[in-house]
């Protein structure tokens, strides 16, 4: 035995890393047609990852104090080596973190990932979905400039809106009469401390929950059924390392690749990651003329201003989200995939996405009666996909799955 | 021991007794912590009354100062932008302002106590931003019909001159107006209406 393995033997009777390997790497079968959807797991796991260390150097340099806060941005901008990287880094990372969840869950939508037995995995997947909300949304006031201040206070007059408790809930939330000092502190401790910790917890709790399961494929077909009868390996699964291990690798080069051109030539992307008006610190005085909350919130905040009531506006918002817990259930299909689907659920499916990004599109338009109209019919579209599901999944047609995986 | 019965009845008496004292003691520290996250003792100090001196804002001028944290607005209205305000009234949600949003003093057709010196916090009652000032009536991107007001930015509210909100709108109240008396005809003290002093 050679001293390496001797070393790993010492390990292993007392922690158990090799097991721990090979269940979760060496030994965990993953279906072996995964195709270009599969890389934006992987990639948000990456991001995460990105987005703790650049956040640990920023906090270095950053005042979370009302006073000092833009400036202290600024500092880190012009005055801290590579400073400026690094913040870019961190806010381009933000946004690629929304653009790889989207697709992932645009994945799950396409493949059914999220039917039995996967439903916990999916609803894992949603809070985590909410906690990245939270903490891209806490996040984004620690800038401290004008969309920074004005997002917030929107936001948070959201919680307003709730009957009886609403005006003190906000209260609470802000720990002031408006959005101040002490908003921004405790906004900087959930952002660097709490919802990280939360964030990183359910990772934990998905992969594990994926792994207890295994993973969904393209043809939405369980490829535990067919089992080699010695080694009870199923015979449609590849290990995940080395096979899965070196495609993430190229899919994470590609990533990079987009990643850094947008950090080294478009950071603010014209103003779709970082907007203008977040240049200008945050006066409590004067609402910016235009306000807009960031991409990745936008089609919720379409939805918002589609009804013309300040509580059922709010309702909407949130039912516009927390429907998506439920997609296990409203599910009715005899197959998972979108390949062996009819063209009912595939209509619907196309329906739903064009309203997603003709929503996002509206939310960051002025309010006008062709953008209202526009956004409150979209909504119908949104909502109809949920709604609807047991019913037009049911009397869909759809064609045999496979019994093998079709690569 | 080993032939001795386990009293499940005790065991299960004992965990439910555990639990529920256990977590009493656990609700009993959440409060502390939840507390902690309200206004602190010098946010609420902070509410102290501001002066506004008004003998340099001309009829039509808008001047904002903070109280509270809060943007006040204090406008000089002309005589025509009196004359205008209660024809409003058919468009308003609440044009005789029976919503608690401003003192007694101030529950009348021009919301304030000299009718052309308007006081209003000025936010949004839908969602907190600070609205526009859109005096110029039949504005064009508002409409022929706009008789002057306020636009909110955020979501298309919109207000009169007297801070009252329109019908169809995402804003279901009046802007607030604040406690205030005049020291002077040139001073408000804003956020202290006590008689005397």
């Amino acid at each position: 035995m050679s001293t390496m393995q001797k070393f790993v033997g010492w390990i292993d009777e007392r922690f158990p890393l090799t097991a721990n390997w090979k269940t979760h790497l060496s030994e965990y079968y993953a279906p072996k047609n995964f195709n270009f959807w599969y890389f934006f797991g992987s990639l948000a796991l990456l991001v995460l990852v990105m987005q703790i260390v650049t956040g640990i150097f920023l906090t270095m340099n950053y005042k979370p104090d009302a006073a000092l806060a833009f400036m202290s941005v600024e500092y880190i901008m012009r005055d801290v080596d590579w400073g400026w990287l690094i913040r870019y880094m961190h806010s381009t990372g933000a946004s690629m973190f929304f653009v790889v969840v989207y697709l992932h869950m645009f994945r799950g939508l396409m493949y059914g990932s999220y039917r039995k037995p996967r439903e916990l995995l999916w609803v894992f997947g949603m809070f985590l979905y909410l906690a990245l909300m939270a903490e891209a949304f806490m996040g984004y006031l620690l800038p401290w400039g004008q969309m920074s201040y004005w997002g917030a206070q929107v936001i948070i007059s959201l919680f307003g809106a709730i009957p009886v408790i609403g005006n003190d809930l906000s209260l609470w939330i802000r720990g002031d009469f408006v959005v101040s000092d002490a908003t921004l502190n405790r906004f900087f401790a959930f952002h660097v401390i709490a919802l990280p910790l939360v964030l990183v917890g359910l990772v934990a709790a998905h992969i594990i929950a994926l792994h207890e399961v295994g993973s969904n494929n393209p043809d939405g077909i369980e490829i535990k059924k067919h089992k080699d009868p010695v080694t009870h390996i199923p015979l449609d699964g590849i290990p995940f390392h080395p096979y899965y291990t070196v495609k993430d690798i190229m899919g994470v080069v590609v990533f990079l690749m987009i990643f850094s051109a947008i950090v080294f030539f478009a950071p603010t992307m014209g103003g779709w990651f970082i907007e203008a008006n977040n240049f200008i610190p945050a006066n409590p005085l004067k609402t910016p003329p235009h306000i807009e909350p960031v991409w990745y919130f936008t089609p919720f905040y379409a939805i918002l201003r589609a009804v013309p009531d300040k509580f059922l506006g709010v309702v909407a918002m949130g039912a516009s989200v927390v429907i998506m817990f439920f997609l296990p259930w409203l599910d009715r299909s005899k197959v998972k995939s979108i390949r062996y689907r009819g063209t009912l659920y595939k209509s619907f499916l196309t329906l739903f996405v064009i309203s997603f990004i003709a929503l996002g599109y509206l939310g960051t338009q002025g309010v006008t009666v062709l953008t209202t109209n526009l956004a409150r019919g979209f909504s119908v579209i949104y909502f109809a996909f949920f709604l609807l599901m047991p019913w037009y999944t049911k009397i869909d047609k759809t064609k045999p799955e496979p019994e093998r995986v079709t690569g | 021991m080993s032939n001795q019965q386990v009293d499940r009845s005790k065991r299960r008496f004992l965990i439910a007794a555990t639990t529920a004292v256990g977590g009493v003691a656990g609700v009993a520290v959440m409060v502390p912590f939840v507390m902690s996250m309200l206004p602190s003792e010098r946010a609420k100090a902070a509410g102290a009354p501001v002066d506004v001196d008004i003998s340099k804002l001309e009829p039509g001028m808008l001047l904002a100062v903070a109280w509270q944290g809060k943007p006040v607005w204090v406008v000089n209205r002309t005589k025509e932008m009196l004359a205008r305000l209660p024809k409003n009234d058919s468009f308003l949600l609440d044009p005789k302002s029976e919503q608690p949003q401003q003192p007694e003093y101030c529950k009348n057709g021009w919301r304030s106590i000299k009718p052309e010196i308007l006081v209003v916090v000025g936010i949004c009652t839908h969602l907190g931003c600070s609205p526009t000032f859109r005096k110029e009536v039949g504005a064009a991107d508002l409409g022929a019909d706009w008789p002057g007001g306020w636009l909110c930015p955020c979501h298309g509210s919109k207000y009169d001159l007297a801070a009252r909100v329109f019908k169809d709108v995402p804003a279901p109240l009046n802007m607030d107006i604040p406690p205030y008396k005049f020291v002077n005809d040139n001073l408000i003290l804003v956020g202290d209406d006590s008689k005397g002093a």
